[in-house]
């Protein structure tokens, strides 16, 4: 008798000194929501699913069809016949002259500001090496910071520290463009290409470099020594590794808007050398929108998608109104 | 002598040993030759233990350790542990790869999770360890009383106890190490004791000190004692012990008799004297425990082929990429000039010797094959996150947070004895959801283990016409019956309706009087409430449950010849080993004994008028009526006391009355009895044996009473041999005993029978019945005989009438030739035929049961034929065997387990058990009455039988699909996000690249993803408790195992392929290669990789709220919280300075959130990466739904309220195929009376036709 009250004082306790919630989580019956689901739910789901995307689908792809786009391929056209056959020794060649015009026609009226860009395919980027081959620290510090041992192959040169080091800056990218419509010059604004955050914080301001492509094997551009890193921003644009093997890159922003049927000429100097792994350049003009650049896939997706629910709602629903008639 | 000796010298060491202690010879030259002997080396200098300090007889002191580590052995021992798992082992070689430059991740990356995942099972142990560190120390520091010297005892800590110390143990104190009996309180040196931690038996047991040491009996006394002790080594035998006693010159013999063992406890004795002989690690106690096997869930074992299967994938992709890395390297990246990959040193005269040295030898087109195996190392460690990790370590936090749950449900929580379950060990908890088969012990577990005297037979005569509970249940269930019946013939008339209650009164005349009386009990019955309380207040004595007024009222005294009745009472009041205790509220005496049926007896004993009032060293003392009914107090001197064992079934006393007559009482089994019995003492043989069968029909226990008296002489004869062979030390002292019992033990004269009833537990028939429902098989194995375990398989609905029982027994002809082939051939042939019956038999109406005898078990589970056994006991709806030994009971688990390959549950709780317990896949002890014996060796302890249902059905149900969902969901969670890494190979010439920030990686099995599956691991319910109990049936899902077949896993596998291909391939194409910005810039690999993870984290989130359908705060907060989290991380991340966050520097505020393509990219890929399991689920629970689906359904559209009719259809389509269990047995009833109310009705009809009034009627005009 004793030990009967003693045990229903304790369970007492147990359910009643312990807050309600601890209580509840001990007896496995916290208050839930235990969705389940019904056909009703499901066809809703989808349902929904259908009314919201398909309009965003067509938000998006408006916003995208309104971007005007020129993309132009220029690195088989800029060799001259001579070398046709052998590219790689044309681009190899100091003395010839890497000049070349082309002619790109407005197809529709472009709103300044009009973005510049280069754009490589077949191009490595992501490459482990090449991602490895660089260094922060250097970039911020310049020589003040010498254990730049991530820089290989391209440390040193000749015993002396390479800032900036490592191969992504060692290839950078020296084709130039310059933009005329008619006899008028078009400005391209190549300031606040880069990131602000690249050029305040990882690119010193004191930073200059220093026996930059003064080896042998000169892979791509040179940097003007006088200009602090912070300042190079081209060379900030190129050190931000593309993800894929085909990218573009910002070059610089035109801006004037350009009128349709306009023809815009761009002076451009063939120097980088693509040829020697059969990748491609090319220019590239484009507007903007909200979403960025012409892409259609976005939109196209959200469509496709919400189409597709609400095909797969409809179809649920007369198949659980046979059944339910059936029933 | 020498004869003698030269004789036995040949036969072995052992027996040398016993010659020289026990010829009066003892010569002092044999003791070094017994020192040499192995076993019997030990030499104990009592009082003297600093002579047990130093070398040669240092021995342990009596501190004792359970821990698995100690300071210094932990970090080793606990590192290896976790490192003998396969997919801790591959990190670890991760991550000591990761320091060598070819790991695709910085060093602390790669190891930071696998510290965490490691430390965190490291920490488990480590808290496991300390616990039993504090326990153990708990007990090493209890004190008690040693002497210092000069007869002064003071208190030291168990742990400082030495070989050969005298101690002094009081009343109820524990023993602190294995002691010698010195003395005692009682002056003829007994003591009792109470070994229920040794071999769970609650009944006391006496020691007896040496004569020699009898005087040992207080402080003063121990001041000058000095002795020395040879004995057997320590071992593991808790029943036997060999040794001898040098004091003052002489040798004495020690047995068992003599030794106190650890753990367990001084009673009823004021205290004792002892010394020290085993301590600490040396005792038997500590020898004996043996760490339980480590037993793995069935799902676990799986779980380890799943990962097998995703290493298999890892390596696959790894190849793909080393050969994918050679090749693009060779051909293509090898022109590739901005790599420098080819060092042209002939047209570059002044290069750097250094840029030699930087040649990538993961990437050398001139050494393909080496960059090729270069790669390949790096592309397993890239793809590790293709491994859980964590899989291994969230899994074990939640077992234990399971198994806490457990114990905390209040719902299976005794009141009676404070106990709550307990799952002692957590691996097994989503085990409990597959049991197929239930192997149960039938005393303690189905039942009581509480006796109560219900009826005898004395000379011939039958006394106590009562019903027993079984009657009652069963009338009971009669009463149910009639409901239901009504129920489903609504409309039927009146007539049909008295008629049926005549059939069943007809059929059970005998309980109807308890039929009616009982209807109240009706009612909680369908409670689940078995607590009724037997009518009549005289039966409040517990243990005796006895109304006849011709032996209560001591009628039986006015009797012409009452010797004989005399005699039957004595026997039930002196034949026992029982000690009593004064019960200060009745007045009457408690009783203590061996067992359960001798308290029983004592009680019985009492209330008729023959009290037990004192046990002495060598006296019982009685209280008897004379003849003329006058109480008086006899004495009897005890002479002998033959004991109880399994083997004789029978116990006896031989006693001394007053007169100086000598009688032999005994007490024993039926057949036992009846071999023995002198010719003229088989008066009453005929009428008792029936008497025996009734009870045993009744589910009652049965023993027999029988006497004699034997002259002084004789006895005389007879006690030298028996001392004899009481003195023998050695493996044949049983035997010997055994023999000299068989020779006093016949000629005897019977007196009649007692019968004791086994008192089921609470609610045991209900949960039998749900657990049937669930589509459990029930095995009963019991060392009980047949017919009892047969009345208890009834009572438990086990067994019921129309089932068709298959007994597998020896034959008399086959028992008595002995011979073992013909016996096989018995056996064999008997299976042979039956499982052509069963195979013949198509309907399953009448489902078969099998109740097999041990020693038919015997030969049936020998190799040959335990195929053609198993076969045909798993066809069978219910196996009881009975008969069976501890050894057999393990025996059948095991073989049970390994024919048909099906999840076992043993359950019991007794010492006996231990074995079963152990075999089987999941044990549970019931941590009721008896010891600790079973619980120590249990995966999980009950207090009542009962509780196994909701342990079974609902939190079985629930922890099997909770790992389930979470395993699975694990696999889908790293193979979506490992194989992203995969893809983003192909784009990057397989150069090894990784397209996310190392410590997003880190953060992605740690803290993004862990908290969700843990919280839906422990609070996950497909339907809520009552539901599972309501539909059993939906058990079945974990027997068949139909949430984790390997169809699953692949589907699984499947979608989280798809979900990595969706996340993969639409970023890409959606992000590259024009701006993501409106002011034009385009997103490089860090902010392709930012929101690509993003993707991940959504998707696999929300992936775990599809699954969830049980949504507490706990998960919504888990949930949408590790989503947030990544938020935070994100951002915080970018905050760091560039030196810590390089690329991921201001990553979020100045690129990834301004942009609009950044949000709706993810609202789209998640969608787009969930449709299939969606599309799936809809498919699924549209078309094909599960038992669950459609429960859950029920319950959420509110049909369970609305729509009874549905609701309970769909409860008996749940339960269709059960054949055993009340349920099944109502079922079967209801179909047998209804088949014969249409008996009766076409006879009543037929009458009603054929009688005039209709004739008349009919012959009317108008019709």
């Amino acid at each position: 008798m004793a030990s009967e009250e003693r045990s229903s004082l304790s369970a007492g306790v147990e359910s009643h000194r312990a807050p309600v919630p601890v209580h509840q989580f001990k007896q496995q019956n916290l208050p839930a929501c235990k969705p389940v689901l019904t056909p009703a739910w499901v066809i809703t789901t989808y349902f929904l699913i259908g009314v919201l995307f398909i309009p965003i689908g067509f938000i998006s792809l408006r916003a995208s069809m309104g971007v005007v786009e020129i993309v132009d391929r220029y690195d088989t056209e800029c060799v001259p016949n001579s070398y046709k056959s052998d590219k790689v020794a044309y681009v190899k060649d100091m003395s010839v002259s890497k000049n070349c015009t082309r002619y790109l026609k407005v197809k529709k009226r472009m709103k300044a500001p009009i973005y510049v860009y280069y754009e490589l395919d077949n191009y490595y980027q992501n490459h482990r090496r090449y991602v490895k081959s660089r260094n922060e620290q250097q970039l911020l510090h310049g020589l003040r910071y010498n254990s730049t041992s991530s820089c290989r192959p391209l440390e040193l040169n000749k015993g002396l520290p390479i800032v900036p080091c490592g191969l992504v800056a060692w290839s950078l990218f020296n084709d130039s463009y310059s933009f005329s419509r008619g006899a008028e010059k078009l400005n391209v604004n190549r300031k606040n290409i880069a990131w602000q955050s690249d050029r305040d914080h990882k690119f010193g301001k004191k930073v200059h470099p220093f026996n930059f492509q003064n080896g042998t094997l000169i892979g791509g551009g040179k940097l003007d020594s006088r200009i602090p890193l912070s300042d190079q921003e081209d060379l900030i644009v190129w050190m931000r590794t593309a993800a894929l093997p085909s990218f573009r890159k910002l070059y610089g922003r035109i801006e004037e808007d350009l009128d349709e049927d306009d023809v815009v000429i761009v002076n451009l100097l063939n120097n980088y050398n693509t040829y020697s792994f059969g990748g491609k350049k090319k220019i590239v003009l484009s507007t903007s929108s909200w979403l960025g650049g012409r892409n259609n896939f976005l939109g196209m997706t959200y469509i496709l998608v919400g189409a597709s629910s609400m095909f797969i709602a409809l179809v649920f629903l007369l198949l659980h109104k046979l059944s339910w008639a059936r029933q | 002598m020498t004869e003698q000796s030269k004789s036995n010298r040949k036969k072995g060491k052992v027996k040398w040993s016993k010659l020289y202690t026990f010829s009066c010879l003892k010569p002092n030259f044999d003791d070094q030759q017994l020192l040499g002997q192995p076993g019997f080396s030990r030499v104990v200098f009592c009082n003297k233990p600093e002579l047990h300090k130093a070398k040669p007889y240092k021995y342990p002191n009596n501190y004792i350790s359970t821990t698995k580590y100690n300071v210094v052995s932990f970090l080793p021992k606990a590192l290896f542990e976790q490192f003998r798992r396969v997919a801790n082992l591959y990190f670890l070689l991760a991550a000591i790869l990761s320091a060598t430059s070819l790991a695709p991740f910085t060093p602390t990356s790669m190891i930071a999770p696998l510290v965490f995942v490691v430390g965190l099972s490291m920490i488990k142990e480590a808290v496991e360890d300390w616990s039993r560190f504090l326990q153990d120390m708990k007990v090493n520091s209890r004190k008690v009383k040693v002497h210092a010297g000069n007869g002064i005892f003071v208190e030291r800590a168990w742990r400082t106890l030495l070989v050969g110390d005298v101690v002094k143990v009081t009343k109820d104190e524990y023993f602190p190490s294995d002691l010698l009996l010195l003395s005692s309180s009682y002056e003829d040196g007994v003591c009792y004791v109470e070994t229920m931690n040794l071999d769970g038996e609650t009944n006391l047991k006496v020691k007896r000190c040496l004569e020699a040491t009898l005087n040992l009996d207080e402080d003063s006394g121990l001041r000058t004692f000095s002795a020395t002790i040879r004995c057997e080594d320590p071992n593991t035998n808790l029943y036997t012990f060999v040794g001898n006693l040098e004091f003052e010159k002489d040798s004495s013999p020690l047995s068992p008799d003599q030794v106190l063992l650890r753990d367990s406890k001084l009673r009823n004795t004021d205290y004792i004297y002892g010394v020290v002989i085993f301590s600490g690690p040396d005792t038997k106690v500590v020898r004996n425990s043996t760490r339980s096997p480590s037993k793995r869930s069935r799902i676990e074992r799986k779980m380890d082929h799943v990962i097998y299967v995703l290493f298999s994938i890892l390596v696959l992709i790894s190849l793909v990429t080393s050969i994918g890395s050679a090749i693009f390297t060779d051909h293509d990246m090898v022109n590739a000039w901005y790599l420098r990959l080819k060092v042209e040193e002939s047209t570059d005269p002044s290069f750097d010797p250094k840029d030699k040295e930087s040649k990538d030898p993961s990437f050398d087109p001139t050494e393909p094959l080496v960059s090729c195996f270069y790669q390949f190392v790096r592309a397993l460690i890239l793809y590790g996150y293709l491994i859980p990790i964590s899989l291994y370590v969230s899994i074990e936090i939640v077992k234990v947070l399971q198994a806490m749950l457990i114990n905390k449900d209040l719902q299976m929580y005794d009141k009676l004895s404070c106990k709550s379950v307990e799952a002692r060990t957590s691996n097994l908890n989503e085990e409990l959801g597959q049991v197929e088969i239930i192997l149960s012990d039938k005393t303690g577990t189905l039942t009581c283990n509480q006796m109560e005297f219900r009826k005898c037979s004395i000379e011939g005569l039958s006394y106590g016409g009562d019903t027993t509970e079984i009657d009652l249940a069963a009338s009971r269930r009669m009463n149910i019956e009639i409901e239901r019946y009504r129920f489903s013939l609504d409309g039927s008339d009146s007539t049909s309706r008295s008629l049926e209650m005549f059939e069943i009164s007809a059929e059970n005349s005998s309980t109807d009087k308890v039929t009616l009386a009982n209807d109240q009990g009706m009612e909680n019955f369908g409670a689940g409430n078995l607590g009724y309380s037997v009518s009549g207040k005289e039966a409040n004595i517990k243990g005796f449950n006895f109304r006849d007024s011709r032996l209560l009222r001591k009628l039986w005294i006015h009797r012409s010849e009452i010797s004989n009745m005399m005699m039957f009472f004595r026997v039930m009041a002196l034949c026992h080993t029982g000690i009593p205790i004064e019960d200060s509220q009745t007045g009457k005496l408690k009783y203590e004994a061996e067992s359960p049926e001798e308290v029983c007896f004592l009680i019985a004993a009492q209330e008729f008028g023959f009290q037990f009032c004192r046990r002495t060293q060598s006296k019982l003392i009685i209280k008897e009526p004379n003849p003329s009914g006058v109480e008086v107090e006899r004495e009897y001197k005890l002479l002998n006391l033959l004991e109880f064992n399994s083997s004789r079934k029978r116990m006896s006393v031989i006693v001394r009355d007053e007169d100086g007559h000598i009688f032999l009482f005994c007490k024993g089994a039926d057949n036992i009895i009846f071999d023995r019995l002198a010719d003229g003492g088989r008066t009453y043989q005929q009428a008792t044996t029936m008497h025996l069968s009734n009870y045993a029909e009744d589910g009652l226990r049965t023993m027999l009473f029988a006497y004699k008296q034997i002259d002084v002489t004789e006895y005389e004869n007879w006690n030298l041999q028996f001392m004899k062979a009481k003195a023998t030390i050695g493996f044949e002292r049983e035997e010997l005993i055994e023999a000299a019992s068989e020779i006093i033990e016949k000629n005897l004269y019977l007196l009649g029978a007692v019968a004791v009833d086994d008192k089921l537990q609470d609610g045991v028939p209900e949960c039998i019945d749900k657990l049937a429902q669930a589509g459990m098989k029930i095995w009963l194995l019991t060392g009980d005989k047949k017919e009892t375990a047969v009345n208890i398989g009834f009572a438990c609905s086990l067994l019921r009438h129309d089932m068709q029982q298959i007994r597998i027994s020896l034959s008399k002809e086959a028992e008595s030739t002995n011979q073992v082939k013909a016996m096989k051939e018995d056996i064999l042939q008997q299976i042979e035929s039956s499982y052509q019956l069963t195979i013949k038999e198509e309907n399953r109406e009448h489902p078969f049961a099998m109740v097999i005898d041990g020693k038919a078990l015997q030969i049936a589970l020998a190799n040959d034929m335990r195929q053609k056994f198993l076969r045909l006991a798993v066809s069978c709806a219910a196996v009881i065997c009975c008969r069976v030994s501890p050894k057999q009971k393990a025996l059948i688990t095991r073989s049970v387990k390994e024919y048909t390959g099906k999840t076992t549950l043993a359950i019991g709780d007794g010492a006996n058990d231990v074995g079963m317990i152990q075999e089987a896949d999941i044990g549970i002890g019931i941590s009721g009455m008896e010891g600790m014996q079973a619980v120590m060796a249990s995966d999980f302890s009950l207090p009542q039988f009962r509780f196994l249902e909701r342990l079974l059905i609902v939190h079985g149900h629930w922890c099997y699909k909770r790992i389930s969902k979470m395993i699975l969901y694990f696999v889908y969670k790293n193979v979506a996000f490992g194989l992203t890494l995969f893809y983003y190979e192909i784009y990057t010439s397989f150069s090894g690249q990784v397209l996310y920030d190392d410590w997003y990686l880190v953060m992605f099995n740690v803290l993004l993803t862990s908290l969700p599956v843990i919280a839906l691991g422990v609070l996950e319910q497909d339907v809520s408790a009552d539901t599972c109990l309501q539909f059993p049936a939906l058990y079945q899902q974990g027997q068949r195992n139909m949430y984790f077949s390997w169809k699953r896993i692949i589907g699984w596998i499947t979608n989280g392929i798809f979900a990595s291909l969706a996340i993969f391939m639409l970023n890409i194409y959606i992000l590259s290669p024009t701006a993501f910005l409106k002011d034009g810039n385009v997103a490089d690999s860090a902010h392709i990789g930012a929101i690509m993870y993003t993707c991940v984290i959504w998707t696999v989130n929300c992936q775990i709220a599809l699954i969830v359908t049980n949504f507490t705060w706990i998960q919504h907060f888990f949930i949408w919280g590790s989503i947030l989290s990544w938020y935070i991380l994100i951002f915080l991340y970018g905050v760091l300075p560039p030196k810590y966050s390089y690329r991921q520097f201001q990553l979020f505020v100045e690129a990834i959130a301004p942009a609009p393509i950044y949000w709706t990219a993810t609202l789209l890929i998640v969608v787009v990466a969930l449709l299939p399991y969606f599309i799936h689920i809809v498919i699924q629970r549209s078309f094909y739904p599960m038992d669950d689906h459609v429960i859950q359904e029920m319950i959420y559209c509110m049909t369970d309220v609305t729509d009874s009719p549905a609701w309970l259809r769909e409860q008996e389509n749940s339960k269709k195929k059960t054949h055993i269990g009340f349920s099944a047995r109502v079922d079967a009833k209801i179909l047998h009376l209804k088949e014969q109310l249409h008996r009766k009705k076409t006879l009543i009809f037929k009458s009603f036709v054929n009688s005039p009034i209709y004739r008349t009627m009919t012959n009317s005009p108008l019709s």
